[in-house]
């Protein structure tokens, strides 16, 4: 199995994704119980992987490599370092809990439901492994193609809106991707993205090349300015939706940043470090000022999720082992507690039919055990030590500081803003008395809303309390990467 | 056992203990939940007098449990360093703790959260032990914002109570303002001593001495200072120095049984600890201690003034908890961390003592806490009013009691410092005793002297509490007599603290104390002190402060209303609490929004949505409007737009 190990872990979601499709609409229960193996399954086999992985060596895992069409020499080449495998895991575990939470919230087209996230799966895996650069773009792509369908399909009265303003920002970005990436071919005569980091490249033209990846990857992070399709998505998404975007589809920004701008462009990347880590601090400062006045969950926690990622792309841009690393531990963190918070939101919301605060108030009066969950993922949102939320904030503040103490000082103006906002939505959803009829007669989470929430507590904990294992796994790839990204690439 | 496990175990208990009273509280009972956490707490205990004996015998413990993470070649690691100062802090927090368990049973009988308020005390006391134990920056750090958690869930654990889910956010996000100079201090560490080790970094911290930085072009910084001073910060919200002080008279919205272990007795002292534990930083750094000096003075004098004209019970003991901690950074400030933790020590006595006390009249008044409505009630609740008594003499500073002992030291390092301003701070020092004296004797007159003031069906019902309120008074009121006499040779003159603390032989304040009572040990040395205390300046003052508030409110009680009346300013100033609230308010939380609002309306919707993005869409949704006529969902649109984009390009390579 070792041989094509990648390619089973693309496919086989994507091809039972699309067996799902054949099963009636009416057999609601076999169509989950089968989503729920394949997803088990996905889980296995990538846990299989963390075992297959070789953390002490450097270089590319795992190779699959073949021709695909051959008169371009683009090629169907897989491989995989920590990083990849860390979020390859991330995936599998946040699709089996959208999936366990579907149960509860989607009514209509579940098979369908289920079948758009498996192959949602399988793509998004795709484009971790993917090596040449012509197969990261057809994934890129690919992967999009289930989410607009995902948002359209189930998603909010607005819907049309927000897809067409997510559809835009992403097409402008991968367009200019794909040119960046002929004109890399042009000159070094290979697709391959492993090619590309060793190919020299003079000043200007990587700056020209830094610009265009960024729009790609800036857009899917995303960064200040391009933010503002994202709350917008996530207010009109399906509650699996939100989490699938928040928890992997974001990270695929910062996934790019480190497998294509930093190790192929590693001198524009210096030259534009300034630019990126202002755009970061902002993230973190205004984002956050602005969340605190949102009236709507899910946007509230759509910018803080925006402001958590300005944490990752700033420990990309200080060229600092510490802030790497907690910049990936940050994209990992945050896929479990901002897809939690999603989930919260998602349970209040099937319940009560609306995202307003306002609606809300006195929660923990009527749902006692499921204002516990909300708490903890609130202080993981907010960066509790102790929790995943901890870790990356932690490390990127101790790695930034060494380079730049200003820097650091603003980032860690998260520690009070992330609290305000969160706690204060906390305090008006969940505190006082019970504010109306509906909130009164709120029942409790159920045993399926018990065991994912559960799920996602303990690996929030996990992280939180004992890091070192996601570390030792990335510690080689990221210090290869910040080798390949302070080396310079001009003739 | 091994000393290793016993040390782990220690903490562990509690928090194995909260778990289960947390989890499973419905499944043991309440009589399940008390009897787990109490049995883990006072097993704690026990294990920590062990501990402490042990020490006390000259053995420290620097020990690594797990490596929490590493990082480019950085361990950061969970450890405990078990030292004098370490089991003294474990000893004070784990006895109040037991104290304050046993306490709860009777104040709490009647709460429907009960099994969960014993898994939060338990789970306080948890991590308030992995917060003294601690040996490296890091896990301080968690135990910091542990037990800042732990408060915040108590605080707010009435949590439908509008005023008390205010309290607790307003004491998460003030405490979240020291965490953040507090953080920045730990990357400041590990920036400086590439290691966040304890150990490591008081070992090179001489050699640190010299580096400065340009944080600010032209203004050479000293690295130390500039450690110290963020590190202090972190220190001011936790332990409620001015002006991140404004957390603590609120969070007395939270059930009693906290107020006097996390609001008075513990988790507000971590900062003096940390402060203390530092001291091999702070001594190289004068620039910090006089910030220290500076800010403990100002909270000792000017927070004791607002206890005077407080109207609840509970806020008056509250303002005296931050003017002694403003006594204690004090002492911080002026080098005597002996004095600074004795006072701690003395300090979470008999102010746990005082809250209880107060707590045990509050359940009689049926949860009135406005002395307004109390008076006389010594008739009705003897032990609680002697003990009280007790609480009362020890921090007005009367000798022999406890109070005594640590503030005098204080009172008398802040007289031999040499730092800048250490003169007023002194003068602020003596006057806050006058001051002290008559807000805790005002007190004690209004609530158990005089005319019973209370509605009739109140006062049929007054009676003493039950015995598991007045145990832990009478328990409490006993070191709040002797504490004082018993460290005070140990911990002042002897080798109590044993290399725990660092003092370079030029700061050291206390020699002047030593000098002036050389040749005496044992009783004679408490004796001679004690007869010293009685022709001090500060006695005198605690006497008048005594005899004022009984002119004021026993002989002439009209008195306090006509000089309400003629100093309407002073009184208004005290009443607002000097307006710190209300600027904050406006200012910090009012000012946040309004810009959040603005940035919203003005940047994301109106520049980045409304002129960019939408003006672009609406060009090209009119461009692609043909297309949308024919294709009716955008995801064939997007498709055909990934199609015509490989056609583009598989042409442009073809026909190059």
């Amino acid at each position: 199995m070792n041989a094509h190990f990648l390619s089973i872990l693309i496919w086989f979601p994507v091809a039972t994704g699309f067996l799902m499709l054949l099963v009636p609409e009416h057999k609601r229960r076999i169509g989950f119980i089968l989503a729920l193996l394949v997803s088990v399954l996905e889980l296995g086999f990538s846990l299989k992987l963390i075992a297959a992985y070789d953390r002490t060596a450097t270089g590319m895992q795992l190779i699959e490599r073949t021709d695909w069409i051959q008169s371009l020499t683009i090629q169907y080449y897989l491989g995989v370092d920590g990083i990849a495998v860390l979020l390859i895991v991330l995936t599998a575990i946040i699709t089996l809990i959208t999936i366990l939470a579907a149960w509860n919230s989607v009514k209509q087209r579940f098979i369908f439901y289920l079948g758009s996230f498996l192959i949602l799966e399988g793509f998004m895996i795709g484009v971790f492994v993917a090596l040449d650069a012509i197969l990261f773009y057809v994934f890129w792509e690919a992967m999009l193609l289930p989410m607009f369908l995902i948002i359209g399909v189930w998603g909010g009265p607005n819907r049309v809106y927000a897809t067409i303003k997510f559809f835009l920002y992403t097409l402008l970005g991968s367009l200019l991707m794909l040119v960046a990436f002929i004109y890399l071919y042009q000159l070094g005569g290979s697709f391959s993205i492993l090619d590309m980091q060793k190919l020299a490249i003079p000043y200007q033209a990587q700056v020209w090349l830094f610009w265009a990846f960024f729009m790609a990857f800036a857009v899917k992070v995303p960064m200040f300015p391009l933010h503002t399709w994202l709350p917008d998505a996530h207010v009109e998404a399906p509650t699996g939706g939100s989490v699938i975007l928040a928890s992997i589809m974001l990270k695929m920004g910062g996934f790019g940043f480190i497998r294509i701008s930093l190790p192929v462009l590693p001198d524009a990347s210096h030259g534009m470090a300034g630019i990126i880590i202002a755009l970061s601090l902002i993230a973190v400062v205004y984002i956050s000022l602005v969340a605190l006045v949102q009236r709507d969950m899910k946007k509230l926690i759509a910018y803080s999720s925006i402001s958590h990622m300005g944490f990752v792309t700033l420990g990309f841009f200080v060229f600092n082992q510490t802030a790497l690393e907690g910049s990936i531990i940050q994209m990992v963190s945050h896929g479990f507690v901002a897809g939690a918070m999603f989930l919260c939101v998602g349970v209040l919301y099937d319940r009560v039919h609306s995202r307003q605060i306002a609606d809300y108030g006195g929660v923990a009066n009527t749902m006692p055990v499921f204002a516990g969950f909300t708490m903890l993922f609130a202080m993981a949102n907010s960066g509790l030590p102790g929790t995943s939320g901890f870790v990356g904030e932690f490390l990127v503040i101790m790695g930034t500081f060494q380079v730049q103490p200003w820097f650091a000082a603003i980032a860690a103006l998260t520690l009070i803003l992330g609290a305000a906002y969160t706690l204060w939505m906390y305090k008006r959803a969940f505190f006082g008395k019970v504010a109306n009829d509906t909130v009164a007669t709120l029942k409790d989470i159920n045993a399926m809303e018990l065991l994912f929430l559960s799920l996602l507590a303990i690996m929030v904990l996990a992280i939180g309390l004992w890091p070192n294992p996601l570390l030792d796994l990335i510690h080689t790839s990221v210090g290869q990467l910040l080798s390949q990204s302070t080396a310079t690439k001009l003739l | 056992m091994s000393m290793q496990s016993i040390l782990l175990f220690i903490p562990m208990v509690c928090l194995a203990a909260a778990i289960l009273s947390g989890l499973a509280g419905k499944m043991i009972g309440r009589a399940g939940a008390h009897g787990v956490t109490i049995g883990a707490v006072a097993l704690a205990f026990g294990l920590s007098v062990y501990v402490y004996i042990d020490v006390m015998a000259g053995h420290t413990y620097n020990i690594s449990l797990y490596t929490w993470g590493i990082s480019n070649g950085v361990p950061f690691e969970v450890g405990f360093l078990v030292d004098q100062l370490t089991v003294t802090m474990m000893v004070v927090v784990t006895f109040i703790s037991f104290m304050v368990h046993i306490y709860t049973m009777g104040y709490m009988a009647e709460d429907p959260g009960y099994q969960r308020f014993f898994s939060y005390i338990a789970l306080f006391t948890f991590s308030m032990l992995m917060l003294v134990m601690a040996n490296n920056f890091l896990q301080l750090f968690f135990g910091w914002e542990a037990v800042g958690l732990v408060s915040y869930l108590l605080i707010g654990f009435w949590f439908n109570r509008d005023s008390a889910v205010f309290a607790n956010l307003k004491a998460f996000l003030v405490n979240r303002v020291g965490d953040f100079a507090f953080l920045l201090g730990i990357a400041a560490t590990l920036y400086i001593f590439g290691s966040l080790d304890y150990q490591a970094v008081f070992a090179a911290a001489g050699q640190a001495q010299d580096m400065t930085v340009e944080l600010i072009p032209g203004s050479p910084w000293h690295w130390l200072s500039i450690i110290a001073v963020l590190l202090f910060i972190g220190a001011m919200a936790k332990s409620a120095q001015m002006p991140l002080h404004v957390w603590l008279p609120d969070s007395m919205e939270g059930p009693t049984p906290i107020s006097a272990l996390i609001h008075a007795a513990t988790m507000v002292t971590a900062g003096i600890f940390m402060v203390a534990r530092m001291s091999p930083i702070f001594d190289l750094s004068e620039a910090a201690r006089t910030m220290v000096l500076w800010v403990g003075g100002a909270t000792a004098f000017f927070m004791a003034l607002v206890g005077v004209v407080q109207t609840d019970i509970k806020r008056v003991v509250a303002y005296s908890t931050l003017s002694q901690l403003g006594y204690m950074t004090v002492a911080l400030g002026a080098s005597a961390y002996a004095a600074g933790i004795f006072h701690l020590t003395t300090h979470a006595f008999f102010k746990a003592l005082l809250f209880l006390g107060a707590g045990s009249v509050i359940i009689a008044m049926h949860h009135d806490q406005d002395m307004r409505h109390m008076g006389g009630i010594k008739r009705w609740m003897p032990i609680t009013y002697l003990t009280m008594v007790v609480g009362t003499l020890a921090l007005a500073g009367i000798p022999p009691f406890a109070g005594f002992f640590s503030k005098d030291v204080i009172i008398e390092a802040v007289g031999a410092s040499r730092l800048p301003g250490a003169g007023v701070v002194h003068l602020g020092v003596l006057a806050a005793v006058f001051v002290t004296a008559l807000y805790s004797f005002r007190l004690l007159f209004l609530v158990f002297h005089g005319k019973p003031r209370m509605e009739q069906h109140v006062r049929d019902h007054i009676k003493e509490s039950p015995w598991v309120v007045t145990l832990p008074l009478v328990l409490l009121a006993i070191p709040s007599l002797l504490a004082g006499m018993y460290y005070f040779e140990p911990m002042i003159f002897g080798q109590h603290f044993g290399a725990s603390l660092v003092v370079s032989a030029e700061n050291d304040t206390l020699e002047e104390i030593r000098a002036g009572l050389a040749g005496h040990s044992g009783w004679g040395l408490i004796f001679t002190s004690i007869l010293e205390g009685f022709i001090g300046a500060p006695f005198w003052f605690a006497i008048a402060g005594a005899f004022t508030a009984w002119y004021l409110y026993i002989k002439n009680p009209r008195l306090p209303g006509l000089f309400a009346l003629k100093f309407n300013w002073i009184y208004y100033l005290l009443m607002k609490k000097y307006g710190f609230d209300e600027f904050n308010q406006t200012v910090f939380a009012g000012g946040a929004r309004r810009i959040g609002n603005w940035l919203w309306k003005y940047g994301d919707v109106g520049l980045i949505d409304g002129v960019i993005i939408n003006g672009t869409a609406n060009r090209i949704s009119a461009l692609a409007f043909s297309i949308r006529r024919l294709q009716s969902g955008y995801l064939y649109h997007y498709a055909f737009v990934m199609i015509i984009g490989v056609f583009v390009m598989m042409s442009w390579f073809l026909f190059r």
